[in-house]
């Protein structure tokens, strides 16, 4: 890790679905007191929550990985979940495997992980049934 | 549109960040499924919601959202308010529904985003 980058580690809590997004809370707030411009803060936030959401929801927890660097943010969210049986699918928008009682949380509409895509600058799933996930995300910063 | 117009038009009740009711708005946004909100809402400051969890709060402040209406009279426990007050996003609370809530405020001159002049 370079001298000109400031790291944050999660661990991402699985137990209670209302304190979801605590992480990526502090990752904007720490953006946003770094002078980042609006759109890229609120790209990260975006991607950032839409993963954390995930974990919580699909893989009981995880952790989360955040290095920003003067020009871009890298972001890693490893879980030991299930896994995805098929990432193209998966990336559908409207596909879900959400059950019932996270739709009823305002969650589960299959837009998490396109939206995760069309928020960053670069995305990549490893994944593993049975062995879990692990997404990496790039926003470069303007 | 002030947010303190919102209150008027809606009989609604301010319950967090009072000290906000005097900010302009300029458009708004509607759903219950917060995926949608985080997908598709761009730069409106209000979200009208009939979902009441501490989620609605954490999407409005990854949105940059600073005013969440709910709707059919839900009344928000302690944790909703005491994060959105501390996120400083205004909380507001009327007994309309949905669609008389969004009808209202667009007929009042609240656009949606896109059809702002």
């Amino acid at each position: 890790m370079s001298e000109d980058c400031i790291r944050l580690e999660f661990d991402v809590d699985s137990e209670n679905f209302a304190s979801a997004g605590m992480a990526s809370e502090a990752v904007k707030t720490k953006l946003k007191q770094l002078g980042i411009n609006m759109q890229d803060v609120r790209r990260v936030a975006i991607a950032m929550y839409e993963g954390e959401i995930n974990m919580v929801i699909h893989a009981k927890g995880g952790k989360a990985t955040v290095d920003i660097f003067p020009h871009r943010v890298d972001m890693i969210l490893a879980d030991k979940g299930p896994g995805i049986a098929d990432i193209d699918l998966a990336m559908k928008e409207g596909y879900s495997t959400a059950p019932d009682n996270i739709r009823a949380l305002g969650f589960g509409a299959g837009m998490g992980l396109p939206n995760m895509k069309k928020n960053t600058d670069a995305m990549k799933i490893d994944s593993v049934q049975g062995i879990g996930t692990t997404i990496y995300m790039t926003v470069n910063l303007h | 549109m002030k947010i303190s117009k919102i209150v008027e038009i809606l009989k609604a009740e301010a319950l967090t960040c009072k000290d906000k009711l005097s900010d302009e708005v300029i458009s708004a946004c509607a759903a219950d499924m917060m995926s949608d909100v985080l997908a598709f809402v761009k730069d409106q400051a209000v979200l009208v919601t009939g979902l009441c969890n501490p989620q609605v709060i954490r999407t409005a402040e990854m949105m940059d959202i600073r005013c969440v209406l709910l709707v059919r009279g839900k009344r928000p426990d302690a944790t909703i308010l005491d994060l959105a007050e501390a996120k400083g996003i205004v909380v507001l609370c009327s007994p309309h529904r949905m669609y008389v809530a969004c009808g209202l405020l667009y007929k009042a001159g609240l656009c949606g985003g896109e059809d702002c002049v």
